[in-house]
């Protein structure tokens, strides 16, 4: 079976919407809350709303409004719980923006913004030219764009709201922490699970190529079909790895592919959502290769295509052992050294399934 | 280099356990070095010092211990 490995480079497509943040008065609802009073929900936004959370699309508010009073509106409309970190007072709507993108830790570029008045769009898009901006009065078009399409809806999409909004009260809890980072992660009780790539995992496995970018060694994505023959090679090994914790389960977090050959080993992508970046288990499906490796003893080298959003998955083969063996256009090539392997951080409970 | 050293271990501090981490502890022993550590660790060193480490100085040698990094930081540190 041959594979076909002419893999795009992420960079060079327009990513889908993560996404889409929106204005209130004039825009979810008819009328202006804190003059009329009373406001109504506009036809069909309900359903828009509850479309776009089942296809994984998350959302948020930038409104110029009283934040409690607006809040409560939408807890009448029972939309409330849809929104994560809303953005209710009466900064600029880029600030709110900003902030948001800050909180989900997401791309400028997978931001959309929907808003009635031309003003609005136009000083966000000035701020942040790569929002995409639509306007509110084409708001039934919303659900057959394509940017709000994602190609697949999985298991893990219908749940990313959820697992937003654990983390997001995590990260309310770790900053009222005061002992340090080390043992704020050792009371998660986290579970990092490793597996190889199973026919339920490959469209988690495609949208993880598709969507992750800052914590991505190549950025080359694969198609379903590309990943299902991957998974089957006797060249390959294509691992997922999951996380929970107490609070909940981050899903499907990490993918890794590696070429093998008989003397050596090739990382061809290693990527980690951006979820989990502040749970500090970047390194350990990592060093688990690299114990496979030493194990079978092969040379490990890995692939890495800089660019200026991965420099972390840089550092962190760097800090895993390897180093820089050779540069070719814009790819460079590490091999482990093999003189030391890092430890897993005994914070984590790693399991490691095998087919 | 005194200056230098009272900072990173103040750093260090907000993510180890061990209390004390002394001068030459194998901080990569300690089993706390994860990579968003790393990242952190690199960005304090380039805000706090102005300075910009480069692939070349990435090895995870320069910043085993409280000594290593100072004198990683010192080295960047002295042509202008």
């Amino acid at each position: 079976m041959t594979v076909n490995l002419n893999s795009v480079i992420q960079t060079e497509q327009i990513a889908k919407i993560k996404c889409l943040v929106w204005d209130l008065d004039h825009t979810l609802w008819n009328g202006v809350l804190l003059e009329d009073g009373e406001v109504s929900l506009k036809e069909g936004v309900a359903d828009i709303v509850k479309e776009l959370d089942r296809r994984g699309i998350l959302q948020s508010i930038a409104s110029k409004n009283d934040y409690q009073h607006a809040m409560e509106r939408l807890r009448t409309f029972g939309l409330d719980e849809y929104f994560l970190y809303p953005q209710i007072h009466w900064s600029a709507k880029s600030i709110s923006i900003e902030s948001i993108v800050k909180s989900l830790n997401i791309g400028m570029d997978t931001i959309a913004f929907i808003d009635d008045q031309p003003f609005e769009r136009d000083e966000v898009k000035q701020a942040l030219p790569t929002i995409r901006c639509y306007d509110a009065a084409n708001i039934a078009e919303l659900l057959d764009d394509a940017d709000f399409n994602p190609e697949f809806v999985t298991d893990d999409s219908k749940q990313r709201r959820f697992m937003y909004r654990s983390d997001q009260v995590r990260k309310e809890l770790e900053e009222q922490y005061e002992g340090p980072q080390e043992e704020f992660l050792a009371s998660l009780q986290m579970k990092f699970t490793i597996a190889p790539v199973g026919p339920g995992d490959l469209q988690r496995a495609e949208e993880l190529t598709v969507r992750t970018h800052q914590l991505n060694t190549t950025g080359y994505t694969y198609s379903y079909e590309e990943l299902d023959a991957l998974r089957q090679s006797p060249n390959h090994k294509l691992l997922i790895a999951g996380l929970d914790d107490i609070y909940g389960s981050y899903g499907k977090i990490g993918l890794l592919l590696l070429e093998c050959s008989e003397k050596v080993w090739t990382l061809q992508l290693l990527l980690m959502s951006c979820r989990v970046m502040s749970r500090g288990v970047g390194s350990i499906m990592l060093n688990h290769v690299i114990r496979m490796a030493k194990e079978a003893g092969v040379v490990l080298q890995a692939k890495l295509v800089p660019n200026d959003r991965n420099r972390m998955m840089s550092i962190t083969y760097h800090f895993a052992g390897f180093q820089e063996v050779e540069r070719t256009g814009e790819m460079v090539l590490f091999e482990h050294q093999m003189e030391a392997i890092p430890s897993t951080p005994d914070y984590v409970d790693v399991q490691v399934q095998s087919l | 280099m005194e200056e230098t050293k009272v900072k990173v271990k103040a750093f260090l501090s907000r993510f180890f356990r061990k209390s004390e981490i002394a001068d030459d502890d194998d901080i990569f022993a300690l089993g706390f070095v994860n990579s968003l550590f790393a990242m952190q660790l690199v960005m304090f060193l380039e805000k706090e010092f102005s300075l910009r480490i480069q692939p070349a100085d990435l090895d995870f040698k320069n910043f085993r211990s409280i000594n290593s990094i100072v004198e990683l930081v010192e080295r960047l540190k002295q042509p202008a």
